[in-house]
Formats: structure tokens, C-alpha cells, sequence
């Protein structure tokens, strides 16, 4: 697929990485447009049913951002998260999907520099992996069907 | 409660792959409080197979439902609605809930999509523990409330064997000594006479060796 740009979504804790994504913005500090944010009162609301139906709905990758490990602020959001993502991963792999698809990262609220490093080098890792499976089928389907 | 485990996706899969239409089916009951087949994991498991389905280029109807308890024939009704509408019954329930399924709908291929364990027991948040064999004739009252049927590897009744080593079993340093548990408990309680007490061979007719066992209430029939 030529010209691929990525739709990530990125699942962000309130306390945290949505922080730091506002700081990265106070800074002046650009992140590729591709990571669409979703506001979360914490990564422990983030369940598997999410990213799988994330998946499923077309995003070519996800990632949940919640805080610094031993720092949620509900006391171990963060750690039920990363299970979370690692069992969904799993899944994928047992699907014959690229498990990196998804990930969890961890940072605090004033590592704003860190969110657009972050959100930069998933969206090349996306890139490289190329589209979601689906959306290839898909562009498959529409271009017979156009001819 | 009764536990179980999803089966592996592909296995799953196979099952379904001949069909357009699945009606997936959870519980609300044990397989719920286990996360193998609740509301929640049959969301999981139609998500999972449209990922694998649509990657194929192919969309498959799937209906998501759970019922109250598959293992009773007056929920198991309430899927009449849906049932023309599928060409396949995916089942996330127990065995029994499974077979209950597929008593009521002759008609309908049922594929179950967990393997069913054991009776079992939380011990602590996504770790459950066989405590039950339902052997028929309850020994826990003269036990100190640890079953030796179910724990003990060797199910002896005059414990403990020589393979227990510092209140471990020898198949596994993580599997504790049932007679181990059930020595400290009678102690703590003050009851160790009870252990003196040798327990006769133990009849196993009421465990499933007189062929399927069934429960006839006949102040409860209709």
C-alpha cells in the first residue's frame, strides 16, 4: 500500500500520558498526527474488548499509555493494563497477527518530550509492519471490484 | 463452581469455519466468574473471530448472547428467537451448558468453545483451585474441612504417604500436602483424635462408578 499512514489509537491515562501529551503541546514539541488519543480516567478501564474491537474497526495499531510503574494513581492500574495487553497479544499471535501491533508504555505527566518520541517511533514500528490486515483485504475487495 | 478454559483459538475456528451464521452463546454463571465464557469473553471470542474471518476476506455473521445459566432448559428457551437465524451454535458455557443446548436444538450443530476443569475454588484474583471431586459422600466433616479426595494425588483417606516433604506434595513443590493441611487443621482446632481414627476403603459408587448419577427430588418435580 502505497503512501501508508497509519491509524493508531492510543488509550491515555488522565493522570499521565494525556498529561504529558499536553505538555508535549506546551512545548511546541509536534508528534506524528496518526496517534488519535482517547482520555482515559485511568489504563485500568482499559480492557481487552477494547483493543481487540480497535483492531477490528480498522486502527492499524494501539497502544495503551498509562503512568510510571508503582505510580498509578489508583494503585496498580497500570499493572492490570500491561496483563491486559500482554493477553491481547497473545491472542493475536494465536490469530497469526503481528503481536506488536499492540503495546503498553508507562510514563509520568512531565515526560511530554518522551509521549512524542513514543508516539514517533510506534507509528514507524506501524509502518514497517504495514496495514491492518483487514483494511488490506478490503482495498483488495474495492480495487476488483472498481475494475 | 465449575471452572473452565477457552480452547485454543484455531481449534475453535476449525469447529466453525463450515458455517456463515454462529449464534455465540456465554453463561452467566460459573464460567463467568472464571472469565472463560461471560458476557465479557464472548464479546472477546466474536471480536477474535472476526479478526481471523475478515483477515481471510470473509464476514461472518456472528450473534452475541448470554444467557442466565445454560444449564437450565428454561433459559436455554429463550434462545428459540435466535435460532433460525444460525446456522451453528458456539457455545462458551460448561459441558453441561452445552449439552443442554443441544438436547433442546436437534436441529443445530453445538461446538463448545471452553474445556471444562474442575469444581473449584478462588484462591486469590485469576487463580482457582480444585476442591471438589463430588464424589458423592462427603468426608470434610471428620477431614478438619480439607477433602483428601480432591487434594490429596494419591486420594488416600489414611494420610499422609511418604512422598510428602515439608507440607509439600512430591509431584510438584507448588501442590501443598492434603494431609499435611488436614494434621495442622485438626491440631488447631484441638481434634486430633480424629486423626487416630483409621477410615475404612471408601465406597466409590456414589463418585461416578454406578454409571451417570442423577438427583430426583420428587417433592420438587412437576
Amino acid at each position: 500500500m502505497k503512501n501508508f499512514e497509519p491509524e493508531i489509537v492510543a488509550f491515555c491515562c488522565h493522570y499521565c500520558a494525556y498529561t504529558a501529551a499536553d505538555m508535549a503541546g506546551s512545548k511546541r514539541i509536534s508528534y506524528p498526527s496518526n496517534v488519535k488519543i482517547i482520555r482515559i480516567p485511568c489504563t485500568g478501564k482499559v480492557d481487552a474488548i477494547h483493543i481487540m474491537k480497535a483492531l477490528e474497526k480498522g486502527a492499524d495499531g494501539v497502544y495503551v499509555a498509562g503512568c510510571l510503574e508503582g505510580d498509578c494513581h489508583f494503585k496498580n492500574g497500570n499493572t492490570r493494563a500491561r496483563y491486559r495487553v500482554e493477553h491481547v497479544q497473545k491472542y493475536l499471535e494465536e490469530l497469526g497477527w503481528e503481536p506488536e501491533r499492540v503495546a503498553m508504555i508507562n510514563m509520568s505527566a512531565g515526560m511530554g518530550e518522551f509521549f512524542a518520541r513514543t508516539a514517533l517511533e510506534f507509528t514507524q514500528k506501524i509502518k514497517q509492519l504495514g496495514p491492518n490486515p483487514i483494511k488490506i483485504i478490503n482495498t483488495d475487495k474495492n480495487q476488483k471490484a472498481v475494475s | 463452581m465449575i471452572t473452565a478454559e477457552q480452547k485454543p483459538l484455531n481449534e475453535i475456528i476449525e469447529y466453525i469455519t463450515p458455517y456463515d451464521r454462529i449464534l455465540l452463546v456465554g453463561c452467566n454463571e460459573c464460567v463467568t466468574v472464571c472469565a472463560a465464557g461471560g458476557r465479557k469473553e464472548v464479546g472477546l471470542l466474536a471480536s477474535a473471530l472476526n479478526l481471523h474471518f475478515l483477515k481471510q476476506g470473509r464476514t461472518i455473521d456472528i450473534t452475541e448472547l448470554t444467557l442466565e445459566r445454560q444449564c437450565d432448559p428454561e433459559y436455554v428457551e429463550e434462545l428459540v428467537s435466535e435460532i433460525d437465524r444460525a446456522d451453528a451454535i458456539l457455545s462458551m458455557a460448561c459441558g453441561c451448558g452445552v449439552q443442554t443446548i443441544a438436547e433442546r436444538y436437534k436441529e443445530k450443530p453445538v461446538f463448545p468453545a471452553v474445556n471444562t476443569k474442575f469444581m473449584g475454588a478462588s484462591e486469590s484474583q485469576g487463580i482457582w483451585a480444585e476442591r471438589c471431586r463430588g464424589c458423592g459422600d462427603c468426608l470434610l466433616g471428620i477431614t478438619g474441612g480439607i477433602c483428601p479426595v480432591a487434594r490429596c494425588s494419591k486420594q488416600l483417606l489414611n494420610g499422609p504417604c511418604g512422598g510428602t516433604s515439608n507440607g509439600m506434595c512430591e509431584i510438584s513443590p507448588d501442590v501443598e500436602c492434603a494431609w499435611c493441611l488436614i494434621w495442622e487443621r485438626l491440631k488447631a482446632l484441638g481434634m486430633e483424635k480424629r486423626y487416630e481414627e483409621i477410615m475404612e476403603a471408601k465406597d466409590f459408587r456414589p463418585a461416578g462408578g454406578g454409571g451417570p448419577r442423577k438427583i430426583i427430588r420428587e417433592d420438587l418435580s412437576l
